[in-house]
């Protein structure tokens, strides 16, 4: 059983940032898998949207782990428990500190930003949305935003309405305005669309929910790995977000929720670690955030995601996010050269490291094919999970290059030559 | 490689597909999609005297997907319908003459499913092709 009090993340001191920028071409060594070929070719990697590459100092922090200190979590008396115990409540302060979260255990980790929405869909949603109550969405959601939402909706008679996009990319705040009139009870989007690459001007949003009462979830999975995010700033009631897609490994993400709606909350899995005391027929509840954290967790993914969130602090999540800016300026300028070529989304004052595309009646899956075993470049082709997205476009798909911190120029050079190759191909 | 993939014959189908349309009054019919990447597919039978007089398919997908249902609507037009029960991923893949990665397959069979699966919604076959057995 846990024993450890929260840590309150704000008496400790905060990360430096690195005054030595390293470029991208330094970082790269850092990532083992960017020295590996594909098809012959220097393997060129533009999915991060999709999933990061891992550093070395991810990839050590784990096999060390599981080299040094690998023993159940919270339950042994023993000395390696106790310094795993320690090293996965470290990782979480890690985390909090990294978003700025008030206290430590109002960090939970759950599997992903899949499952982070869904614990607050059938966690807090079940005991608070009733029929007849209005959730708000936007039509840019992935559908890990969306779906747990509509069952949410199915469970409990309440309504669903939907922000709109514009033409442009952004959502139609003067919609959004209108809806919060209805007073709904939740506003649920995402920070920045991973199709899109729209950053939504989310402080703005939750600001005007919270003024007529509504309680606000972000989706976080695109944003936190690319940019400094504050959930003190944004005032906002749920955050959620994956470790993988900011150079952590899969299997672990996070919920952030403010303290009071949390202890508010009944528990969503149920089971080891998450009890107080249980009889058999009834039990009570451990403290934040165990509560939440039903069974054995991902103990190592934990770790790795602590080291991830340490490389991040190296960084400078502002220089992370002026790297980005740069690199998709420069996609943004190389891509307008090739004939027959469509952008989607809003210009790169109001876009992250996404460019959503297509070219002349090539289809995204065989561009994609194409770019794989002509140039050894990963990009991700298809709906991206936002059918509802596509189809305000009128699409069925689009090719997607996404950029992080590894990205190079080089790697949109090899994506625009491979870009003039399918043309050639298709013979356009 | 991508030349394997994307030869002549396979974008020309893609560019001039073969029985493109519906038909009006079709003895058979079914359409679906390719969840993965969003290619969708239409196909429309004509049967008289148990063969296949006519077929007309829609879609919009990859190369890949359309040029097979292109190719697969050349091959069963005039087949009795028992000859096309029996066609399975093979034929597809015999008539594309590349190889195919994993992760088109379903581009690949989306026609074959879809033929199939009208066939079955007219009483003509038994449901026999797993549509999740297209990995």
């Amino acid at each position: 059983m846990p024993t450890s009090e929260s840590v309150p993340v704000t008496t400790v001191e905060h990360t430096k940032t690195n005054s030595a920028i390293r470029t991208a071409a330094e970082m790269r060594k850092d990532f083992p898998i960017l020295a590996r070929q594909v098809h012959g070719k220097p393997l060129v990697y533009l999915d991060s949207t999709s999933s990061s590459q891992k550093p070395y100092a991810v990839i050590e922090a784990m096999s060390t782990y599981y080299e040094m200190y690998h023993a159940n979590v919270h339950r042994g008396v023993y000395e390696i428990s106790e310094e795993a115990t320690a090293r996965m409540e470290k990782a979480r302060v890690k985390v909090a500190r990294f978003i700025n979260a008030h206290r430590s255990k109002q960090v939970i980790f759950t599997r992903n930003t899949t499952e982070s929405i869904n614990l607050v869909a059938y966690s807090w949603g079940n005991a608070n949305i009733t029929a007849g109550d209005l959730i708000v969405l936007t039509e840019m959601e992935h559908h890990s935003n969306l779906v747990p939402w509509q069952l949410l909706a199915q469970r409990t008679g309440a309504r669903l309405e939907f922000v709109p996009v514009t033409d442009e990319g952004l959502l139609n705040l003067d919609v959004y305005e209108q809806l919060l009139q209805q007073q709904p009870k939740l506003v649920a989007f995402t920070h920045m669309s991973n199709v899109l690459g729209t950053i939504n001007p989310a402080q703005e949003m939750i600001m005007h929910a919270h003024a007529v009462g509504a309680i606000v979830l972000l989706d976080a999975a695109q944003s936190v790995p690319h940019m400094h995010v504050d959930v003190q700033a944004l005032d906002v009631d749920f955050l959620c977000f994956s470790s993988h897609k900011m150079l952590g490994p899969t299997g672990i993400g996070v919920l952030y929720g403010k303290r009071d709606l949390l202890e508010a909350m009944p528990p969503f899995m149920s089971g080891g670690d998450m009890i107080r005391k249980v009889g058999l027929r009834e039990s009570t509840w451990n403290d934040l955030p165990w509560k939440f954290e039903a069974g054995t967790p991902a103990i190592a993914e934990a770790v790795g995601l602590g080291a991830a969130v340490d490389y991040l602090n190296t960084l400078g999540m502002e220089n992370v996010f002026k790297h980005e800016q740069e690199i998709t300026a420069y996609a943004l300028e190389q891509l307008q050269t090739i004939p027959g070529l469509t952008i989607y989304g809003p210009d790169v004052t109001k876009r992250g490291g996404v460019v959503s595309f297509t070219l002349a009646d090539i289809h995204p899956h065989d561009l994609a094919s194409i770019l794989d075993q002509e140039m050894g470049v990963a990009i991700r082709a298809g709906h991206h999970c936002a059918q509802p997205l596509m189809e305000r476009y009128d699409l069925a798909a689009t090719a997607r290059a996404s950029f992080y911190v590894y990205t190079v120029q080089e790697d949109i050079d090899a994506l625009v030559q491979g870009l003039r190759k399918a043309l050639q191909i298709f013979n356009l | 490689m991508s030349m394997d993939y994307y030869r002549e014959y396979i974008l020309d189908h893609y560019r001039n597909p073969r029985n493109y349309g519906k038909l009006d009054h079709p003895d058979a019919h079914a359409e679906d999609n390719n969840p993965l990447c969003g290619d969708q597919l239409a196909i429309d039978l004509q049967v008289e005297d148990d063969h296949i007089t006519e077929v007309r398919f829609q879609g919009r997908g990859c190369a890949i997907s359309q040029a097979a249902a292109s190719m697969l609507s050349e091959m069963i037009e005039g087949k009795t319908v028992e000859e096309v029960v029996q066609l399975g991923k093979d034929d597809v893949l015999d008539a594309l003459g590349i190889p195919i990665s994993p992760a088109r397959t379903k581009c690949a069979f989306l026609s074959l499913r879809v033929l199939h699966r009208s066939l079955a919604l007219a009483g003509l076959e038994k449901p026999t092709m797993d549509d999740e057995d297209d990995q």
